[in-house]
């Protein structure tokens, strides 16, 4: 298949040929990839494409994919709308 | 790994990769960037990614105003293949009380005087400017329409491309442990990956600068403290320019990809190194911003983070070299705002490094500003 038409982020729109257009200018870690494409970076945080982006990196730099550093997870875990926290600080108080 | 440089640049963000790319186009060769994890991992890409010339301090408004004639050509200047996402639809910065407006005729004086187009409203010009802004607790504002919004990351790699063109050698994922003097002569630059000879260490390592600046014994009036920040989900365009408010302590505003970028400190945060994220800031920017920018209350967060502010005595940056070491450069000290300053930051020091006529007096930017001397003018402009 294409890789263009592979899609490996589905929140930031980032391709495999994206990726691998990436790994060819030399960004070889998930977290410079995060960096120039935003993959990983959108709503879902990496849930969906954490697991091929590794698998994409080990892939093409050969690397065990146990190798891999997997991207630094931040909080928070998923969406939550700021004035829902206001209010349940609010309740809290 | 190269064992000799003519120049070794300790720090791969903004501030290390301008700095190469600036001495590069001035001619000089033998260039190294090191840096200990990857481009942007420290402060530079952990910032609000604001554009601001709206100062209280002469030299932050004018290093500001420079940089910001820089960015307007930056995306041809630096030949870059990808997009810095450069956007000036302005500051709006808003304040609470009289006295606050008081200051705010000071800087808009100063501004104005050194050419920044900043103007001061009325609570309800700045409302047209955000209407959906809630003027309830808002005394007055300032406005700059020229200041605006970059990528951090884009712009950094566009420093980065157009430096390894000129032939500078990055080595990321690389940790200078030691720096060896010999009778006051800088030799080599130890790191995690061999030794480097040189004659000339320029330091612009942000969060770790002090650290840097001991291992030559030189003591930087630096320190170093986390400041928290979040983002969340990417939307359609509802705000054009940042909003902020140093009494307020907030500062918020919509990327040109659509996620609001929002942060706010804490006067009680300790000094040090540690970037942890907390609930207590969570909750506290989700009432700043609710309050003061309804609509954006409704958005989901979905990540935050912290970054260092590297704080000198009076908040504005030290480029610098020094009489006790000749070949020792600083780029440090900014106080949270090294990355819209950065353009200047590589031309001055570059221009210093080579003996060229400085664009602009540097006494006030200097090391020895602070030697035995009570801060004069200090930046309060700063959330």
């Amino acid at each position: 298949m294409d890789p263009k038409h592979v899609i490996i982020c589905r929140c930031s729109d980032v391709t495999l040929a994206d990726l691998i257009a990436l790994f060819e200018q030399g960004y070889q870690t998930f977290e410079e990839l995060k960096r120039i494409k935003r993959v990983g970076m959108g709503p879902c945080q990496a849930n969906t494409c954490g697991k091929m982006v590794q698998w994409e990196i080990s892939k093409y730099f050969n690397q065990p994919l146990e190798e891999v550093p997997f991207h630094n997870m931040r909080p928070l875990t998923m969406g939550i709308k700021l004035k829902e926290i206001m209010e349940a600080k609010n309740r809290e108080e | 790994m190269k064992n000799k440089a003519d120049y070794v640049i300790i720090g791969g963000g903004i501030s290390g990769c301008a700095i190469a790319y600036h001495l590069a186009d001035f001619g000089a060769k033998n260039i190294v960037v090191i840096e200990k994890e990857y481009l942007t991992s420290g402060a530079t890409g952990r910032c609000g990614a604001g554009i601001r010339q709206q100062w209280g301090a002469k030299m932050n408004c004018l290093l500001a105003k420079k940089s910001v004639e820089f960015f307007e050509k930056a995306q041809e200047i630096l030949a870059y293949d990808g997009d810095i996402e450069f956007k000036q639809e302005g500051y709006l910065i808003v304040g609470s009380d009289q006295e606050e407006d008081m200051v705010f005729k000071t800087n808009v004086a100063l501004q104005n005087a050194l050419g920044i187009p900043a103007k001061r409203l009325t609570k309800e010009e700045a409302k047209q400017i955000v209407p959906y802004l809630n003027i309830d607790n808002v005394y007055s504002a300032t406005f700059c329409p020229t200041d605006g919004h970059l990528n951090p990351f884009t712009t950094t790699d566009a420093y980065y491309k157009a430096a390894k063109r000129l032939g500078v050698t990055f080595y990321t994922y690389t940790e200078v442990k030691d720096i060896v003097v010999k009778d006051s002569v800088i030799q080599k630059v130890v790191t995690t990956r061999g030794d480097i000879e040189t004659g000339v260490v320029i330091n612009a390592a942000g969060g770790w600068s002090k650290a840097i600046g001991q291992m030559v014994g030189i003591d930087i009036p630096v320190y170093s403290e986390n400041h928290e920040i979040l983002v969340t989900e990417p939307v359609e365009k509802m705000q054009g320019p940042m909003v902020i408010s140093f009494s307020k302590n907030i500062y918020c505003q919509q990327t040109p990809h659509g996620a609001f970028i929002m942060g706010r400190s804490d006067p009680d945060m300790p000094e040090g190194l540690d970037v942890s994220s907390s609930h207590q800031f969570l909750d506290a920017m989700a009432k700043t911003v609710t309050e003061l920018l309804p609509p954006v209350g409704e958005l989901r967060v979905i990540r935050q983070w912290g970054g260092l502010y590297n704080m000198s005595p009076d908040h504005q940056p030290i480029i610098s070299g020094t009489k006790k070491l000749p070949g020792f450069y600083m780029a440090c000290g900014f106080s949270g705002h090294g990355f819209m300053l950065a353009p200047m930051t590589g031309v001055l020091l570059a221009e210093l490094i080579l003996g060229k006529a400085p664009t602009m007096p540097m006494e006030e930017l200097s090391l020895e500003r602070f030697d035995g001397k009570q801060v004069i003018t200090k930046e309060k402009s700063v959330v």
